[in-house]
């Protein structure tokens, strides 16, 4: 009983990792490798430069796509909340962005932006960006009234009242349109790689998948899942940084 | 009853006379079509604690944002001090139903916020709200956050909040309506003494005609639809007594008595 929650995140763990071994024991299929064999091509790309060479490729897209999309998203998304003008405006859009079918839009990109890097942003933008502009949007639309009126009545400029009372109440659900933007992003940037030019992760997934390197594949796909993972976690510290009182506990301690 | 009704005439005369902080002549509010408030012209005494009592949808609490400014009246004035209200002001505090306590800021934090956000220094301002945590019976939970406290403790915090700018007006929106009866009941005791030592005027929501008794040195009552102001009952005797045996004085049972009868009607 040191840590109940750590031992059960190492369980879980346990579980679905034991679960891949066994399935590729049977095997579920001949593409479909085990466990312990996708760990084994995992530390030999890490350790001949692979991994790290090719992450150094999707990165780029993924991080400048992630900051446009929060910057962006949030700014565009407290706009939306707090003016109805801005909702008419904006909240269709974002709408419609967060429904359309990405990878059928990706040709129309390519044709406009070539298959360089700008597309690839684009891609990762159009999967982050609508649901934090429309998390972020809900969230100060939803600041209890009775914050605001305590705030007026105690003579806060209209400033202070978005800066010290509606954006501190709304970031719980702001910050979880950030973890499901970023993760989407995530998904944006392998798609783009596997639909777009095939470099970095997605180089290695295809790359890896035309020569039957089965094992390589799933540690590149594993790796990705790891670092969102990782970076969600970082998020989550951030967020507990700056709000401690909002607290109540996330379902991933 | 008819005694009753003397007493009640002869003490609105002498309510004339006083000091009064906060006068609503003629006030009128409508939400579109609906009329919340309609020609209502009320006076509260300096120093005194006045009880708005009403069924609910009586307009009570509209009556109450319209003197904090929170509202504009459709017609009529508010004037506090003989100056018109126009907007939220430094001499009004507002304490609310719901606490309004901000979850991410530490009692500290919420105490002293009211004097943030009329820009006193950090130093300054921390050191008027701890005094204002220790009258309130807070001490020593500075640090903790709203989910840590009880509803009565949280309340507290409210008031707190309220009191630390000083303002020479309460206007308290049915403060002791979500904490438990025990605690009402100090709360209750808290605030006549409040009443007391502090040199402020109280106006004070309720629906609870035995609270409005118990702590009010004047009573309007007010009647729905649209609302206006049908008594004001002034339980004067009750304030020179002591305030554990208020609850069995004869005066005290007549009077919520017959508050009671003048409203049955109006309670669906």
């Amino acid at each position: 009983m040191l840590n109940r929650s750590l031992l059960l995140k190492f369980l879980s763990a346990f579980i679905v990792f034991g679960a891949w071994e066994i399935a590729g024991h049977i095997p579920v299929s001949y593409a479909f490798p085990t466990f312990i064999e996708s760990m084994k091509a995992l530390a030999e790309m890490t350790f001949d430069g692979r991994l790290y060479a090719a992450y150094v490729e999707t990165l780029k897209p993924l991080a400048i796509g992630i900051a446009i999309s929060a910057v962006v998203g949030i700014t565009v998304g407290l706009w939306t909340g707090l003016n109805n003008w801005f909702d008419w405006l904006f909240s269709p859009i974002f709408i419609v962005m967060q429904a359309a079918p990405l990878a059928a839009l990706i040709p129309l990109l390519v044709m406009v932006y070539g298959i360089g890097l700008t597309s690839k942003v684009f891609v990762v933008c159009i999967m982050a960006m609508p649901v934090i502009v429309l998390n972020t949007a809900g969230a100060v639309r939803n600041t209890p009234s009775s914050l605001i009126e305590m705030g007026k009545s105690f003579q806060a400029s209209r400033l202070e009242v978005v800066t010290k009372i509606i954006i501190p109440a709304a970031s719980p659900v702001i910050f979880s349109g950030l973890r499901l933007g970023i993760s989407a992003g995530f998904i944006g940037a392998i798609l783009s790689e596997l639909k777009i030019t095939p470099t970095g992760v997605g180089d290695i997934i295809t790359f890896s998948r035309s020569i039957a390197d089965y094992a390589s594949m799933y540690a590149a796909i594993f790796s990705i899942i790891v670092l969102a993972v990782l970076f969600l976690n970082l998020l989550e510290k951030i967020e507990n940084y700056l709000f401690e009182g909002n607290v109540r506990g996330y379902a991933s301690d | 009853m008819d005694m009753l009704q003397t007493n009640v005439q002869t003490e609105i005369t002498t309510a004339a006379q006083a000091d009064i902080a906060v006068s609503v002549s003629n006030v009128s509010k409508n939400y579109g079509d609906v009329e919340a408030l309609r020609d209502l012209s009320l006076e509260f005494p300096r120093g005194q604690l006045t009880s708005l009592l009403g069924p609910s949808g009586c307009g009570k609490t509209t009556l109450l944002k319209i003197i904090a400014g929170l509202l504009d009246p459709t017609s009529g004035d508010v004037l506090v001090d003989g100056k018109a209200v126009t907007g939220p002001g430094p001499d009004r505090a507002f304490v609310f139903q719901d606490f309004a306590l901000l979850p991410w800021a530490s009692v500290m934090r919420n105490v002293a916020f009211g004097l943030e956000l009329r820009g006193v220094a950090k130093s300054e301002r921390e050191a008027i709200a701890e005094k204002y945590i220790a009258n309130v019976g807070l001490s020593g939970f500075e640090k903790s956050y709203p989910h840590e406290l009880s509803g009565g403790m949280r309340q507290r915090v409210g008031l707190a909040r309220a009191l630390s700018v000083d303002a020479d007006v309460l206007l308290m929106d049915e403060p002791f309506s979500a904490v438990d009866e025990q605690t009402r009941r100090k709360f209750q005791e808290d605030l006549l003494s409040l009443v007391a030592n502090e040199n402020k005027t109280f106006i004070f929501v309720t629906h609870s005609i035995e609270e409005a008794v118990y702590v009010s040195d004047q009573i309007a009552i007010l009647l729905p639809r649209p609302s206006r102001v049908s008594d004001i009952i002034r339980p004067t005797g009750l304030r020179e007594k002591d305030m554990l045996t208020i609850r069995r004085d004869p005066e005290y049972l007549d009077i919520v008595d017959e508050i009671w009868a003048s409203l049955r009607s109006y309670v669906e």
